[in-house]
């Protein structure tokens, strides 16, 4: 049985790394992530972690220094946010397609100009081409547990690929919520050692980034494509299995509240799914049959699932927190892009994007944006394809 | 049961710092809390909020609000200001002040969407006979934990106590224990005009 602790989302990612037993923690401190390596960086210094600390003097350098440590069989790990995780981008791609296994925490935080520390989903969602998988916690509890699960992820031999793990800054990274953590021996015997395809070691000469033609190029980014759909059964997998060691079982890569006997589906990813759910739930309490398909994993962007509980429902609301500009939210537009393969009869899909830049988006929003879709389409109407909730 | 409570004082007080240590409390009696600062920038000395939410239940909502069950207020000169205006009291809400004896509460300086009881404690004193000073200022967050746990019901003393105890460590958390406990025994409802 774990122990209950009240911690901020970033200490809950700091203890999620420490009980992983990372052994190598490169960083460059931005807000609104700098408090993940404050912490890590007590853990090492009072002996509860037997870690090296590297302090780089850029993002750029701390994603290279947590590839070479992993690329040497340590398990590695770091965060940043915004601006960061834009600076360090050649080493994102880089690391995903060298398939080596990384955790990093991604506390979302607006991309500037102007210049704002407040959270959406732009640097998040900015990743996705990436070849990293992307999860994303909705409250401290599951930020911790997917940060332990990452590691069981991308150290799986059908995988080996990087995670990344989203969290909102403030909202979650600021925020002291009880968090459960396990039994140190229960998890290490759970996720087990390090794993990787290739270690880089001086033992045996072994050369990476070296000249690839064209045709051995393209089959390593399918192999990439075919690893991310092997990761599907893997996050689900290790979803079971956590699920015995802790009794928290979130339903894979989507988590659905309510989805079974639902006309109208929303879907959002983040710690507004929360208010989301809240204000399905009061929603359903007036009669109004709607569920809540919650993103957990992006990449590998979970169709499947969201068709089984799409197929046959009248209307879908799509909330992004991040915008592809000249197009959609992202979320959104996958969600059409993957629906296409199943059907020509889509139903009515609508696109909000809201809360950016840290605009404050709760339940009594959510419980007037659903509401108002569902009204629309049930006099027959077609509502508009995409929307800005704009406050002020 | 959901309660939304606002500590509302000066950057650098300590209101943080509460509502995390709310958070640890309530969890002592099998609730659930959350605690967080205003997002944004650190502003010491200037009119800071924090946050805290208690329920019997997991907390779905997140984010900040303007209107809320119970605010606590740390120090007396953002009412006397009219700044308490800022933030809605709910109808059948509590409002908790740090008011040093000789201070005359208005009803004016609080917006109230309905009835509202008043408490008040001079926990600025407390803090200074319990020499909880720090670079001047009187610490007053955790006596004010001690008149939220004597106005609400909400929380016991005991287990404020605990959790500032297990906050601080040491003869520190000894002291702000203390001093809770003595701010929890002074705490009176308070006539407002």
């Amino acid at each position: 049985m774990g122990k209950v602790v009240p911690i901020t989302g970033n200490y809950a990612v700091a203890y999620a790394a420490k009980m992983a037993r990372v052994q190598v923690v490169a960083a460059y401190p931005i807000t609104p992530q700098t408090s993940i390596v404050e912490k890590l960086a007590e853990f090492i210094e009072s002996g509860e972690l037997d870690a090296v600390m590297i302090r780089v003097e850029s993002e750029h350098s701390a994603l290279a220094a947590t590839f070479g440590a992993a690329l040497a069989g340590a398990r590695a790990f770091t965060a940043t946010s915004s601006h960061g995780l834009l600076y360090m981008h050649e080493w994102v791609h880089w690391t995903s397609r060298a398939r080596v296994p990384v955790v990093m925490a991604i506390v979302t935080r607006t991309i500037g100009t102007p210049w704002n520390i407040w959270p959406d989903h732009s640097d998040f969602m900015d990743q996705r081409d990436t070849g990293w998988i992307l999860g994303f916690g909705m409250d401290n509890q599951e930020v911790f547990d997917l940060t332990v699960q990452a590691f069981k992820i991308s150290e799986d031999p059908r995988v080996y690929l990087p995670v990344m793990i989203g969290l909102e800054g403030f909202i979650l990274g600021h925020t002291t919520m009880p968090v459960e953590l396990p039994d140190q021996k229960e998890l290490d015997d759970w996720l087990g050692p390090r794993r990787q395809g290739y270690v880089i070691d001086g033992r045996e000469p072994l050369a990476i980034g070296n000249l690839a033609w064209p045709e051995d190029t393209e089959e390593m980014f399918m192999d990439i494509q075919k690893a991310m759909e092997e990761a599907k059964q893997v996050i689900k997998e290790v979803d079971e299995s956590y699920g015995k060691l802790t009794g928290r079982k979130y339903g894979g890569l989507i988590q659905c509240v309510g989805c079974s006997n639902a006309k109208y589906i929303a879907i959002a990813m983040g710690a507004w799914a929360g208010d989301l759910i809240e204000a399905v739930q009061k929603l359903r309490e007036e009669g109004y049959p709607v569920g809540v398909a919650r993103i957990r994993f992006v990449r590998p962007f979970p169709i499947e699932d969201l068709w089984k509980i799409i197929n046959g429902v009248k209307g879908v609301i799509v909330l992004d927190r991040a915008i592809s500009f000249g197009a959609w939210g992202q979320i959104y537009t996958d969600l059409v892009a993957g629906l296409a393969q199943y059907t020509r009869n889509l139903p009515v899909i609508s696109n909000i994007v809201a809360g950016i830049g840290g605009v404050n988006v709760t339940h009594t929003d959510f419980y007037k944006l659903v509401k108002n879709f569902v009204d629309i389409v049930e006099k027959g109407e077609q509502p508009p394809v995409f929307t800005w909730y704009h406050k002020r | 049961m959901l309660k939304e409570i606002i500590f509302y004082g000066r950057g650098g007080q300590g209101g943080v710092t509460a509502a995390n240590i709310l958070v640890s409390a309530v969890l002592r009696e099998g609730l659930y809390g959350q605690g967080f600062p205003f997002f944004g920038a650190e502003r010491r000395g200037a009119p800071v909020m924090a946050f805290s939410r208690i329920s019997d239940k997991p907390i779905l909502r997140h984010g900040m609000f303007y209107d809320c069950d119970v605010l606590v207020v740390l120090d007396p000169k953002l009412v006397s200001l009219g700044l308490t205006k800022r933030i809605e009291v709910r109808d059948r809400g509590v409002v908790v002040v740090n008011a040093p004896d000789n201070m005359v509460l208005e009803k004016k300086a609080f917006t109230l969407k309905g009835s509202a009881k008043f408490y008040r404690v001079n926990a600025t004193r407390i803090a200074l006979e319990k020499k909880l000073v720090i670079a001047g200022w009187p610490v007053v967050n955790t006596s004010m934990l001690g008149a939220f746990a004597r106005a609400t019901g909400l929380v016991s003393i005991n287990s404020v106590a605990e959790a500032i105890k297990e906050y601080f460590h040491g003869p520190i958390g000894e002291t702000n224990a203390e001093a809770a406990v003595e701010a929890y025994k002074q705490t009176r409802e308070a006539e407002v005009c």
